[in-house]
């Protein structure tokens, strides 16, 4: 099949993803939000026409002491006009701290101000939480070398001699397709973080990297699931033949599942509130990404497994 | 009537009447909860000084913690306070959440928490003596005398039971009696009994309100507090300790509010791009699959129907991380059917007649759904177990679509397709049961 007699040029097209995906966060840097780091991020519509300035606002917040504070201009689109406003990116401060800011916002008064969302986060609780989303992106990952390892434990009982891959190695593979998605997303938003402060490594972005985890093992899963079935239909034919055969005969379902979970997921972006768009974003490249490895990377994989041995 | 088509109107008269349930019930009991990022409100994190604590006593202080925070909001009439304890790790570990549903004003929500006074019984050490008089009731202590120091007995407000206002027959002035739980009991006469002639000094939130010199071992568990306050602070007293006596001194590290009008905003388009996608999905079934698609846009509709009747009926809390969560599962609740129609496909393909491709294809898909699934739910519990609440919320929903939505695609659509196989096949029939944009198929 394309795919199998190709595969080398997929597997240099993904290392080159993820390759450049590491060099980027490397180069770049993660772009961390409040929960994983500490801060405080504030967000207040102006109910009047008039209000400072971005720049004067700056000064005038530069004489509470705050530290570094960075400012966004922004529209609130709940009301019916959408209310201009700010968000502003502070260090993780106090309740007292929090209620000078207001003031300075409002000119005391002057114009009338309305706090939409504050977000304070200690620096204790955040890096809790960056050691949670590590360990469970772990644990998830060798749960599933260990569930496909144990789905086809069978696998080498129902083929001939020469096409035995120990269940090991299907697990194995989807392990590298699982790095390969997790990895690229990653980067890309290393690359986005680097250019706009909105695009941050947050728990909503570990949650979307998890949620890739669940989707692409799912795909791989189906395609194994395919290949074992046929090894034990043909017992004559080669192990790249039959992978092949395998993904040709999956290759469609993998197409439509992937495009009906990217429609949705494409509306929740261009439709969806403020708070699911970042998700819908990842996630849609981590569908995109992880279609892609369970075709042109895991199954390959596997029979560069069996060459090998 | 087949049997197949007596059980497929079934199911499609109880989907029905699921659906009709999960729209019509949000008035009554069974409305759908929605998280403070949704419904507005704040989220408040506290953590807990147990430093002054035994170990072995540091849960238990804890829960009286929670107990007190949750009267305190109870008693200021916010609807719904979730108050909870968390584990954490290091030496700020214990923790308290305080949700404050329909509470946007921090400042109010921190004060109505903060506020809660501190109770604690220190023994005085006295070096120089002439700095406390010895008359109960009336002593004070002569705040520029340096030369007294103070150890903490571990009676805190705690272990008192509750406190009630009384005034002296003679004098008339206000005095607070304070009854000790069980625990508190024992603790006061083991410290009266050891430390007659001392004084026991009363602290509210770090300030000696009252010096009492302990005569004899009190062993009923009960104290009075008489001192030089008026019969309003008196009351205010009795209340706060009745309220709420923190049995630890607590500090705020994290806030979260968000304004009612953007969680609605959240949820309209929440509501909105779910719909969307539903019908954007549901065209191309009908596209793509033909008959069976449109048999699975049916078995879609009744998965909705079934999940939002389980969101209400278990309740489950939903946060925008949960309706990304089961907006997400739309997408992935048609793998199932995808996988099938596949196979089915594949069977017609093959020259088999339409009823025994559908029974194959169904046959033949199974390990794959089943493998697939039980991953994906594997995830599922994984993130539930290490989450965040914002991670639990997406979890919970994912997981929950992914068990409902594999059994609405192996019982509904299943017996759906099968109510309607035909017992003659023509090759019209057979292109509407195949998949594909063209009608090109290798047809018999």
């Amino acid at each position: 099949m394309f795919v199998i007699n190709h595969k080398k040029i997929f597997f240099i097209f993904s290392s080159l993803l993820v390759v450049s995906s590491i060099l980027i966060v490397s180069i770049f840097g993660l772009n961390l939000g409040i929960d994983f780091k500490g801060g405080s991020i504030l967000e207040v519509a102006y109910l009047s026409e008039d209000h400072l300035a971005v720049e004067d606002l700056k000064i005038n917040l530069q004489e509470l002491n705050l530290g570094n504070i960075t400012i966004q201009e922004t529209i609130f689109n709940d009301s019916l006009d959408g209310a201009n406003g700010i968000i502003l990116r502070t260090k993780s401060l106090t309740e007292l701290e929090r209620q000078s800011i207001l003031p300075v916002i409002s000119q005391n008064g002057q114009y009338q101000i309305e706090q939409k969302r504050y977000n304070s986060i200690g620096p204790v609780i955040g890096e809790e939480l960056k050691g949670k989303a590590l360990w469970a992106i772990l644990v998830v990952v060798l749960a599933i070398v260990l569930f496909v390892a144990f789905a086809f434990r069978k696998v080498t009982e129902v083929t001939n001699l020469n096409n035995k891959v120990s269940s090991w190695k299907y697990g194995f593979a989807a392990v590298i397709a699982l790095v390969h998605d997790i990895v690229i997303p990653t980067g890309v938003f290393a690359l986005l973080g680097h250019y706009f402060i909105t695009y941050q490594i947050d728990s909503v972005f570990v949650m979307a990297i998890l949620a890739i985890l669940g989707f692409s093992v799912n795909d791989t899963i189906v395609v194994f699931d395919r290949i074992r079935e046929n090894l034990s239909i043909s017992k004559k034919e080669d192990f790249s033949e039959t992978v092949g055969k395998s993904l040709k005969q999956t290759v469609t379902r993998s197409i439509n599942t992937s495009l009906t979970t990217l429609i949705v997921l494409l509306v929740l972006y261009f439709w969806g509130g403020e708070a699911t768009k970042q998700f819908a974003l990842i996630l849609s490249i981590g569908v995109v990404v992880g279609t892609y490895s369970s075709i042109f990377l895991a199954s390959p994989l596997l029979t560069l497994f069996q060459k090998k041995k | 009537m087949s049997k197949n088509r007596l059980i497929a109107i079934i199911l499609l008269f109880a989907s029905i009447l699921i659906g009709y349930f999960s729209i019509q019930t949000e008035n009554t009991k069974f409305p759908f909860k929605f998280g403070l990022d949704i419904a507005g409100g704040t989220h408040l994190v506290y953590v807990a000084d147990t430093s002054k604590v035994e170990p072995s006593e540091i849960s238990g202080s804890m829960s009286a913690l929670r107990d007190v925070i949750e009267k305190r909001t109870n008693l200021f009439g916010v609807a719904e306070p979730l108050v909870q304890t968390e584990e954490g790790s290091g030496p700020d570990g214990h923790r308290l959440i305080v949700e404050l549903p329909g509470v946007t004003d921090i400042s109010q929500a921190v004060e109505m928490i903060g506020q809660t006074p501190l109770l604690e019984f220190m023994l005085v050490q006295e070096i120089s003596s002439d700095a406390i008089s010895l008359d109960q009731g009336t002593s004070t202590i002569d705040q520029e005398e340096p030369e007294v120091t103070f150890f903490d007995t571990g009676i805190t407000g705690g272990v008192i039971e509750k406190a009630q206002l009384q005034f002296d027959s003679t004098t008339g002035e206000p005095a607070v009696l304070l009854s000790f739980n069980s625990e508190g009991k024992k603790l006061f006469a083991e410290v009266t009994q050891k430390n007659v002639g001392h004084v026991l000094a009363i602290f509210l939130d770090g300030q000696v309100i009252s010096t009492p010199v302990i005569r004899e071992e009190i062993n009923d568990g009960k104290a009075q507090i008489s001192g030089s306050f008026t019969p309003q602070e008196a009351k205010t007293l009795v209340r706060d300790i009745n309220y709420g006596a923190l049995p630890l001194p607590i500090e705020l590290i994290s806030t979260q509010s968000i304004g009612a009008s953007i969680g609605a905003e959240t949820l309209d388009k929440g509501v909105k791009a779910a719909l969307w996608g539903l019908l954007l999905v549901i065209i191309f079934l009908i596209v793509w699959y033909r008959l069976p698609g449109l048999l699975a846009s049916v078995s879609l509709l009744t998965y909705i129907a079934l999940i939002l009747s389980v969101f209400k009926l278990i309740p489950i809390t939903l946060t925008s991380a949960g309706i990304a969560g089961f907006i997400l599962s739309i997408g992935m609740a048609v793998d199932a059917n995808v996988l099938i129609f596949e196979r089915l496909k594949e069977e017609l393909e093959e020259g088999r007649d339409i009823d025994s491709s559908i029974r194959e294809g169904f046959a033949r898909a199974w390990l794959s759904i089943r493998d697939s699934n039980i991953s994906s739910i594997i995830t599922a519990i994984i993130l539930f177990w290490f989450g965040t609440s914002l991670v639990e919320g997406f979890a919970l929903t994912f997981g929950l679509g992914v068990f409902v939505s594999m059994f609405t695609a192996i019982t509904i659509t299943r017996s759906f397709l099968l109510a309607i196989s035909p017992k003659k096949d023509t090759p019209f029939k057979k292109f509407i049961f195949s998949s594909g944009l063209k009608g090109k198929e290798k047809i018999n």
